[in-house]
């Protein structure tokens, strides 16, 4: 089908590629931003009108936005921000200082971020900057000055809002609120944060100065709307230089949409998680399967991806272990079993595994005690074990208690998986009783 | 110079001369003088009634004038006491009280003191010597005496006003102001400056640096007690102002004018400019030339006076060589300016590090002045080289007689001044104040020199009218005085050396402070009644009175009141929990207080506040109440001691400080010697401290403080009561004062709410303001008038309260539902409410098979575990931990199962 094509297509289908590529990785990759927020439109009203009235009025507000992760906090932030900014007073006079708690860990650094963002700097000339208590005094100075009418709006977003509440005694958030409910230059603070117990967080004065709105948004998605999304995600636009190629390759995600197998991983996906990103990332998984040699994308393709994604991380190292390191985690296992999850150690371990020895007559598996343990330490470092407590000074290596990092059932899988594993070794592992 | 000694700590010795006598009713003995010995000096001074005295005071270089009214010992004749009267500084008075003054003070004014809040008897110890002060007509001018030690009383003041003060009450008058004091040499007076064309040429091509190098070689050669020191930070200065100058004299067009105009090259002084000019390509065989030559007395000014006629040179070359009487008449000023700048260079001292680019010249003048004044016959002389390197206009020059007037070139001379001054005020706008001062002498200062040339200040002053009636005008003031003002206020050029020092009488050395920049749009007014009642519901909104909080406030006035009155100190403590109107209250008490005090009703007072969470760490406590207090920024220890110092010292003429500490749990340290200090201040005696602190807990004091600050803090304290809900309909209905945008079912809602809450005021107009926005919202119609009604507040409180962990719940992804119950199922199995990923994840594959879902790996399990614990649904041990975590519910299961069979 793609080669019968290739020859009337006005571009050779090597730079459909690249172009189908560019276009698509970019949706996947540059998180760009709705024109029209979707499902959304009462958060985004709401912060919309918030904020106007902030650069408008001169109204001093604060907010926050409280999302699960890959929610579309952000997303509508930006969204709100860019509707905004189409307001000429919003344009010319909207100041807006951007922080993340991830990035600012203390309100020293957050401090001068600010000042930096508000260029406030410039006024201070070449003075150095001082002391975290003179940057306070400055900041606080700077906002005191303000009145609501005549000063221009600032607008504080604090991404990862939560982590701001860590800092010491509160002082950045009580001074933003507190200049937020007092009569002084206008600001709204706007929080983003994926904790649902964020007012909990705050100080009681910080809580109180708070003014207690939140944004919630909370993912409705049902399936259809999903696959809908995973369709629209796939398509080419109208615009696609090769129109041939374009309509082709929509009418495959189309296909490739309602096939059963795809359906049912795209469930199984949505079934974990409902957001966005996931989804993109499964997608771009597909889309590098896509080559010039193979330029549609097929079920077994979005099959593939999905496996890579669902793909258990800790069972895929068992793969690389060695036979005596295997032997172990599945002495390990046994013990387990027999003593319900209690720690164990090395000598435990090596006496569940000469058990196993006992049985057999060939010396296949007899190892020196030096080798079992340097095998040992490596489950250990690849922390696929972990010593109960971490004061390993004291106890010798042999008698340190240890956990299993791993699930029966992953030890199982990986057995199946594991190539060329001696039977006797896998009937070991099965066997309730050693 | 007793102020050196004072600041070395010399011991003195106080001794009663005369026989005493006893008075019976006040039981003391009555002394009509006192001699002060310093240890190792041979010299007494001797104390009389009625003379006036400095007494040590808070700032060394200010210390306290007063005079003296009795001299007496106490009963048991071992201490030693003096009756006072005060006299105010013009650095004790409060800058806004200054205003009132309608013009620059002199910088040795003082003023008659009449306040109440004085303590009239000091220790005789702490007199350091006699001064003189001199009692002067209220429409005459300042006298021009050099000495720093004089001191000039026009006004008194009692706190609130200036009045005339009646010569009687100050002691020996002077009739008449005394004329200028003469001149070693009077005839120099009439001198011509010696302008140095080449220090011209070099102002105009900016060549600062080497003409820096030229100044210094000059200083070191004429002076040689100027120590090297000194010398190169003048020169510094003086490099920085010339170059400023430069950069502002910088207009060739007059430059050229300048050239074309001058006519008079046949004096003395211009003679020598002559010479210098043939060398006006080498300036390093001038400074040789000027190091290399002897330290004579005759040298001096000349090889000053081309620096500082150059100086001027930079600010206007053409003004320079034009006008040679102005200058002449400048030659009196710059006296009269010379003991004000040694004066107040102490002052300075504190100014800013910008200023002291400028001022650090006259600074390190002073004790070269005072070596001068002792070494030399012409103590002015060596002054001024120094004092005012930008300010003099020239030295009177011993060798340049100069009788002849050139009617001719007066006239050019002011006609290149009228431009000039209109060129100034152009400059003037990118310069920095202090450049231009020296441009046109204001005419005040003509005047006061003019007294016996009155035929050229009668030109003079014509032509100083011609420029300066604008600016005048717009001052609006006629008097004489007024022209400083005038001049500070517009900003003018034409600035009077005495206000070029004026503007760092100020003690805050501040910047300009930073501040968020302005918009361009005004911000828009609210427009319909629902936007209006938002305004007046926000919080930052000042309500034109404080409803529900009349008592407490009452309480507060009259404690405040009571203590400011009596002059005492006292604590206060007030408690309550957030939202309840404390801050809010006392600062309304406050503005009452002050209200009261600007009426006279009350002493004044000083209100000064800090904030424990406005701080980084509780000993910034000292360094903002010492800034606010006197603009002084000092670091937490120094700041300390320096309050310390002003709270324990008999001090007198002290305003009451009222302190507002709010969040006073946050001052709290480890050997809470904050608090202590904030509580302990309050009962020295001379301190007239009351403290309000502010906290949220009502036993804080039980609580953190360890006794002896418990003890301190006292037991008066008050305790807001969060608002009931009657109070808090008050608040709102109060707040929206007749603007009908509630229904008033609506706001019994809120006000129950909240009140049942937490009565939290804050809450309370939080969710009304919201609920307008849910109203206007809902309105089909923006235009149509509508009324909060009951479903709006709901929605409001809805969207406050609710807890939003079921919802979340709800829209969470199949597998997170799944992995709740799983955790439900593991919890009720083991009975802990606590269990391992493992054990969970046991449940959860179980489960997935129960809904014929394909179970999931441990990797995603954990993302999905992961992904709970990130909102909090879940609380989880760090990630680290793998399979071994441990999880917990942060809801209840009843909430779970609750949302999960919603569904």
């Amino acid at each position: 089908m793609s080669k019968r094509k290739v020859k009337d297509s006005h571009l050779p289908v090597g730079e459909c590629i690249t172009e189908v590529q560019s276009i698509l990785r970019e949706r996947l990759c540059c998180n760009l931003h709705p024109d029209k927020p979707e499902e959304i439109e009462a958060q985004h009203k709401h912060l919309l009108e918030l904020l106007k009235r902030t650069v408008i009025h001169g109204e001093s507000n604060s907010v926050l936005i409280v999302a699960p992760r890959g929610a579309g906090k952000t997303m509508l932030l930006k969204c709100v921000l860019r509707d905004l900014l189409q307001e000429k007073e919003a344009e010319k006079s909207l100041l807006q200082v951007h922080l993340n708690g991830l990035l600012q860990t203390d309100d020293r650094i957050a401090l001068k971020e600010i000042t930096r963002q508000l260029h406030l700097e410039n006024v201070v000339g070449d003075k150095v900057f001082g002391s975290f208590a003179e940057n306070l005094a400055f900041l606080l100075e700077a906002l005191k000055k303000g009145d609501r009418s005549s000063s221009r709006p600032v607008l504080f977003i604090l991404d990862e809002f939560d982590l701001f509440a860590h800092h010491k005694n509160q002082t950045l958030l009580y001074n933003l609120f507190d200049v937020a409910q007092s009569a002084q230059a206008p600001i709204a603070v706007v929080g983003l944060t994926c904790r649902l117990d964020v007012l909990e967080l705050l100080e009681k004065r910080v809580k109180s100065r708070f003014s207690h709105r939140q944004i919630h948004l909370l993912s409705t998605l049902t399936f259809c709307q999903y696959v809908q999304r995973v369709q629209t995600q796939l398509s080419l636009p109208e615009n696609f230089p090769d129109k041939k190629f374009g309509q082709e390759w929509n009418k495959s995600i189309t296909t490739l949409c309602k096939d059963a197998s795809v359906e049912e991983v795209l469930r199984r996906h949505f079934n974990t998680s409902k957001d966005f990103r996931s989804m993109h990332a499964l997608l771009m998984l597909c889309l590098s399967r896509v080559s010039v040699s193979k330029p549609v994308l097929k079920p077994a393709d979005v099959l593939e991806a999905s496996k890579l994604r669902f793909a258990d991380a800790k069972g895929n190292m068992l793969h690389g272990l060695s036979i005596l390191e295997l032997c172990l985690i599945i002495a390990m296992k046994h013990l387990n079993d027999v003593y319900e999850d209690e720690p164990f150690n090395l000598q435990m371990v090596h006496n569940e595994f000469k058990k196993f020895l006992q049985r057999k007559s060939n010396s296949m598996y007899n190892f020196e005690q030096p080798v079992i343990m340097k095998a040992f330490e490596h489950l250990q470092q690849l922390e696929l074990i972990r010593p109960v407590d971490s004061s390993t000074a004291k106890i010798q290596k042999e008698y340190q208690l240890m956990r299993l990092m791993l699930n029966h059932s992953q030890i199982m899988e990986a057995l199946q998986k594991y190539p060329q594993c001696p039977t006797d070794v896998k009937q070991w592992a099965k066997s309730a009783f050693a | 110079n007793m102020k050196y000694f004072s600041r070395l700590r010399v011991r003195r010795v106080y001794k009663w001369l005369g026989e005493p006598t006893f008075n019976r009713k006040l039981k003391t003995y009555e002394y009509g003088s006192l001699a002060i010995n310093v240890d190792g000096l041979p010299k007494t001074t001797i104390i009389n009634v009625g003379q006036h005295i400095l007494i040590e005071g808070d700032d060394e270089d200010h210390p306290y004038v007063a005079k003296v009214i009795r001299l007496f010992a106490d009963e048991s004749g071992k201490r030693k006491k003096v009756c006072v009267q005060w006299f105010v500084r013009v650095s004790e008075v409060p800058l806004n009280k200054l205003k009132q003054l309608g013009r620059e003070p002199h910088p040795q004014e003082i003023f008659f003191y009449q306040g109440r809040s004085c303590d009239d008897e000091v220790n005789a110890e702490s007199i350091l010597r006699p001064v003189q002060v001199v009692h002067v007509e209220a429409e005459a001018k300042f006298p021009v005496i050099k000495d720093e030690d004089t001191l000039f009383v026009k006004l008194s003041w009692d706190s609130k006003t200036f009045k005339v003060v009646d010569s009687s009450l100050v002691g020996p008058v002077l009739s008449t102001p005394p004329l200028p004091s003469p001149l070693p040499h009077p005839s120099s007076r009439r001198a011509l400056p010696t302008p140095d064309p080449l220090i011209m040429a070099r102002a105009c091509s900016g060549e600062v640096r080497r003409s820096r190098v030229c100044m210094s070689a000059g200083k070191v050669g004429s002076l040689e007690a100027e120590s090297l020191h000194s010398a190169t930070k003048l020169s510094a200065s003086k490099c920085l102002s010339a170059k400023r100058r430069s950069a502002s004299a910088r207009t060739p067009g007059v430059r050229k004018k300048l050239e074309l105009n001058s006519p008079e090259k046949t004096t003395q002084g211009d003679i020598q400019g002559q010479q210098l000019d043939e060398k006006l390509d080498s300036e390093m065989m001038l400074a040789q030339r000027l190091s290399s030559s002897p330290p004579r007395m005759e040298p001096l000014p000349h090889c000053l006076t081309p620096l500082r006629s150059g100086h001027r040179a930079l600010a206007s070359p053409l003004s320079h060589r034009l006008t040679p009487l102005r200058k002449s008449h400048r030659a009196d000023v710059v006296e009269a300016d010379v003991p004000n700048s040694s004066v107040l260079t102490p002052k300075r001292r504190n100014s800013t590090p910008r200023r002291n680019s400028t001022t650090r010249g006259q600074k390190a003048a002073t004790p070269s002045q005072k070596k001068e004044g002792r070494t030399s016959r012409e103590p002015a002389l060596a002054v001024l080289a120094e004092v005012d390197n930008e300010n003099s206009p020239m030295l009177p020059v011993a060798a340049t007689p100069r009788s002849s007037k050139r009617k001719s070139a007066q006239l050019v001379s002011l006609r290149i001044r009228k431009q000039l001054n209109l060129l100034d005020c152009q400059l003037y706008l990118n310069s920095d104040g202090e450049d231009e001062d020296e441009f046109v002498p204001s005419k005040k200062e003509l005047r006061s020199s003019s007294e016996d040339e009155e035929e050229e200040d009668e030109e003079l002053d014509s032509d100083e009218d011609v420029v300066s009636k604008k600016r005048r005008n717009a001052a609006g003031l006629r008097t004489p005085r007024s022209k400083q003002k005038s001049g500070s206020s517009a900003r003018t050029p034409r600035k009077t050396p005495n206000k070029r020092i004026t503007p760092s009488t100020p003690r805050t050395p501040r910047h300009a402070t930073p501040s968020i920049p302005s918009r361009s749009l005004p911000a828009r007014q609210p427009s319909n009644a629902l936007e209006e009642a938002r305004t007046r519901l926000h919080v930052s909104s000042v309500p034109e009175s404080l409803p529900c909080r009349e008592q407490e406030f009452q309480d507060i006035y009259s404690f405040v009141e009571s203590k400011v009155i009596d002059g005492t100190g006292g604590c206060m403590y007030i408690s309550g929990v957030p939202g309840t109107g404390k801050t809010a209250t006392v600062h309304e008490v406050m503005r009452c207080l002050q209200h009261a005090a600007e009426v006279d009703e009350i002493p004044s007072f000083t209100f000064i506040e800090i904030n424990g969470m406005k701080m980084t760490d509780p000993h910034q406590a000292y360094v903002q109440i010492l800034q606010k207090l006197t603009g002084q920024k000092a670091t937490a220890d120094h700041a300390a001691a320096l309050l310390e110092k002003r709270f324990s010292n008999p001090a007198p003429r002290k305003e009451s400080t009222v302190l507002l500490v709010d969040e006073l749990d946050l001052l709290w340290t480890r050997k809470q010697n904050v608090m202590y200090n904030l509580f302990d201040w309050p009962t020295r005696r001379h301190a007239r401290l009351v403290v309000l602190t502010i906290a949220n807990t009502m036993d804080l004091p039980e609580r953190i403080m360890i006794n002896r600050v418990a003890s301190r803090l006292g037991l008066t304290r008050m305790s807001f009561q969060p608002y009931t809900f009657k109070q808090l309909q008050q608040i709102i209905m109060s707040r929206l004062n007749k603007v009908k945008a509630f229904e008033e079912d609506a706001l019994q809602l809120v006000s129950r709410k909240v009140a049942a809450l937490s009565g939290d005021a804050r809450r309370c107009l939080d969710i009304c303001r919201r609920a307008t926005e849910i109203c206007e919202h809902s309105a089909a119609a923006p235009s149509t008038a509508r009324l909060v009604g009951m479903g709006h507040v709901m929605e409001a409180l809805n969207e406050m309260f609710s807890s939003t962990y079921v919802t979340a719940i709800k829209y969470a992804s199949v597998q997170e539902q799944l992995f709740l119950r799983a955790v439900i199922a593991e919890f009720r199995r083991r009975g802990l409410e606590e269990a391992t990923f493992q054990q969970v994840f046991v449940q959860h594959q179980a489960l997935c098979r129960v809904e014929g879902l394909q179970p999931i790996s441990v990797s995603e399990g954990l993302a999905v575990c992961q992904r709970l614990g990130a909102c909090r649904l879940l609380l989880l041990e760090s990630s680290r931990l793998g399979v071994l975590l441990r999880v917990r519910l942060n809801v209840s299961q009843d909430d779970v199962l609750y949302a999960l069979k919603a569904e």
